[in-house]
């Protein structure tokens, strides 16, 4: 098969994966429905299904993405902002402007979140950088602490002023509370992640390292800020929406990396698709295994991407730095 | 020998802190019926004991076995292990098997798989290949992430009502320790403490590595088993009492190594006990006190040891 004729079947079985999205759930919406101009079938799913199948998709893709920009910048496989402290200070900048500027409007609660995230970062490579020894290992090692540590910190805040039923909202990945209105934002976060791909050469020659890509005339301190700055604002974007998606832009982008190679331009594409299908499929196994009840995302998720990221920490992880 | 006396100082310094803060503890602020305040303070200071006590301890010998002094049993997943055990028996009985049984009778069963299951664990993480240590931490740290995983999603899997049941047995916490399982508790740590006690010095020979162990005439593999089986009943104990605390034993041993200067286990051993005690008495005194309980204790010792590991880590990197 042509790389185009593989692509195209990909883009066909995350299609399938929507439009089945569109049909499970408690209430019936029944395709016959639909063409038979029901007012029922029609307001759950352009209310609910529509802008749920979009989230689903529009988050999927864009995490997928800003995992793979992740590992590029920071030069290692297995960080992803899960595990970098990116998502975890996200949701802390969210819970500080609930309790200071609780009536702010989402945007600008995003904006805040991504500050946080943007600052969680730092301090994630600001302790990397204590450390000479770099132990690839080492590096999603420390993340995940560091993480831990901030969601210590953040629940105690919401525990001292009573709002831990809010931070649930944040730190699990649901989407059973999505409908039209309250999703919009993920466009923005789609649009960002998708500057990932303009920039792509550039992201590449900087995953180099800092000698090489300054003796190719490459600002490479401009450039990783401006891959964590979209990191960032992707996560905070996902977060606020939908909440936590844990290890999907890690096991994604490992998993089409070895497939393809190192090529950010030629990943990139791959990437989101792969993301989108994935978290389609957790959260239509979230639905239909227990329905009525739901399983949300965040634990699909973060069941199949640590057993995944396990996998590849036994197997290899000697071409992880 | 000015190394013994120097750790037979901090040991007595430690127990003279303890004793303080527990005292403290059980008097402090108090107003009215003595009877009353002396038995309910008193079942909350024996929880915090026996919690102290068990994962102080199941960190030293889990260190001593693995000759590692940043391993231990909360960071490589043995309590997620617990609480994956737990939900697993419940799921399999279901709610109806499980209100019948003795709260008591089903911890037994829990410690009882547990043991084996950590056994499994442990010679898969430390039987086959040589690991890097980091690559050690990190399997255990993402196995640990997947096991608490798997534990919410079966709990998911069940009706919300037997979740109900579930939750009231499994999600004990700091300030909610089950007081019907004090009883074995102290049975079962009070057994291991006994057991460990004329056991002291030959720890110290296993704490040198597998090969001078053998050399020392150790017969390595029953020791060890019969030490992981130990350490598994006290990380039982622990979270069956308070749930997970993933670092608290990190924090206490490490601090007890600095306070006795040196690393025969009849110094240790105490002093890492004492030295919880000292930390979760200490903390439940400062959460009630000072935070006027608008916190968790749990969360406190997450934030403070997460950042301890990490600066280990670094301090490591950098020699």
């Amino acid at each position: 098969m042509s790389a185009r004729a593989r692509m195209a079947a990909a883009l066909a079985l995350v299609a399938g994966l929507a439009a089945a999205s569109l049909f499970v759930g408690v209430s019936d919406v029944s395709l016959s429905g639909i063409l038979q101009g029901q007012d029922r079938d029609w307001l759950v799913l352009v209310e609910s299904r529509i802008p749920r199948m979009l989230a689903l998709v529009l988050s999927g893709a864009s995490m997928a993405i800003a995992g793979l920009l992740m590992q590029i910048v920071i030069r290692n496989r297995f960080v992803e902002p899960s595990n970098a402290g990116t998502m975890e200070a996200a949701g802390l900048g969210l819970l500080v402007m609930t309790l200071v500027a609780p009536a702010a409007p989402v945007i600008a609660k995003m904006a805040v979140g991504a500050a946080f995230a943007l600052a969680g970062t730092a301090l994630f490579l600001a302790i990397l950088r204590r450390v000479p020894l770099r132990d690839p290992m080492l590096v999603p090692l420390i993340g995940l602490l560091l993480s831990g540590v901030l969601y210590a910190g953040t629940s105690f805040l919401a525990y001292r002023f009573d709002v831990l039923q809010g931070l649930l909202a944040w730190t699990q990945g649901d989407l059973s509370g999505v409908l039209r209105g309250r999703y919009e934002l993920l466009w923005l976060g789609a649009a960002v992640a998708g500057l990932a791909w303009f920039a792509a050469d550039r992201f590449t020659v900087a995953g180099l390292g800092h000698d090489v890509a300054s003796s190719l005339g490459l600002s490479h301190r401009r450039v990783v800020a401006l891959g964590l700055a979209i990191v960032a604002l992707v996560t905070a974007v996902v977060v606020v929406s939908v909440g936590r998606i844990p290890f999907l832009g890690l096991i994604v982008p490992n998993i089409v990396s070895l497939a393809l190679g190192d090529n950010m331009r030629r990943a990139v594409p791959w990437v989101a698709v792969s993301g989108a299908g994935l978290v389609l499929a957790c959260d239509i196994l979230g639905r239909t295994i227990r329905a009525p009840y739901e399983i949300p995302v965040g634990t699909v998720m973060g069941l199949i991407g640590s057993a995944i990221f396990l996998v590849l920490i036994l197997r290899g992880g000697r071409r992880a730095a | 020998m000015p190394h013994e006396r120097r750790a037979r100082l901090a040991l007595i310094g430690l127990a003279l802190l303890a004793g303080g803060l527990i005292l403290a503890f059980m008097t402090l602020g108090a107003r009215g019926n003595w009877d009353f305040v002396l038995a309910f303070r008193g079942r909350k200071l024996l929880g915090l004991v026996l919690v102290a006590h068990a994962v102080a301890c199941s960190t030293v010998l889990f260190q001593t076995v693995t000759a590692n002094r940043i391993l231990t049993p909360g960071i490589m997943g043995f309590d997620s292990l617990y609480l994956l055990c737990a939900t697993l028996l419940f799921a399999a009985f279901g709610a109806a098997g499980m209100a019948g049984l003795d709260p008591r009778l089903d911890f037994a069963l829990n410690v009882a798989v547990m043991i084996g299951a950590s056994m499994a664990l442990y010679l898969w993480l430390f039987g086959g290949e040589e690991r890097s240590l980091h690559r050690l931490l990190l399997i255990g740290v993402v196995f640990g992430i997947f096991l608490r995983t798997l534990a919410e999603f079966v709990q998911r899997l069940l009706d919300p009502n037997e979740f109900m049941v579930l939750s009231d047995r499994l999600f004990a916490s700091f300030s909610d320790i089950p007081p019907q399982l004090l009883g074995i508790a102290s049975l079962l740590i009070g057994a291991v403490t006994l057991w460990l006690i004329p056991r002291l010095s030959r720890l110290d020979v296993i704490g040198l590595g597998r090969p001078v162990a053998i050399n020392l005439g150790i017969t390595w593999r029953t020791e060890v088993l019969a030490i992981l089986a130990a350490v598994s009943v006290l990380v039982a104990v622990a979270a069956a009492l308070v749930g997970q605390v993933l670092f608290l034993g990190l924090v206490a041993v490490s601090l007890a190594h600095l306070a006795v200067g040196q690393s025969a286990h009849r110094y240790v051993l105490p002093a890492a006990s004492l030295v919880g005690i000292i930390l979760l008495v200490g903390g439940q005194m400062l959460v009630e006190r000072v935070f006027a309980f608008g916190t968790a204790l749990g969360l406190i010792v997450e934030f403070v040891g997460g950042i301890t590991f990490i600066a280990l880590l670094v301090a490591r990197g950098r020699r």
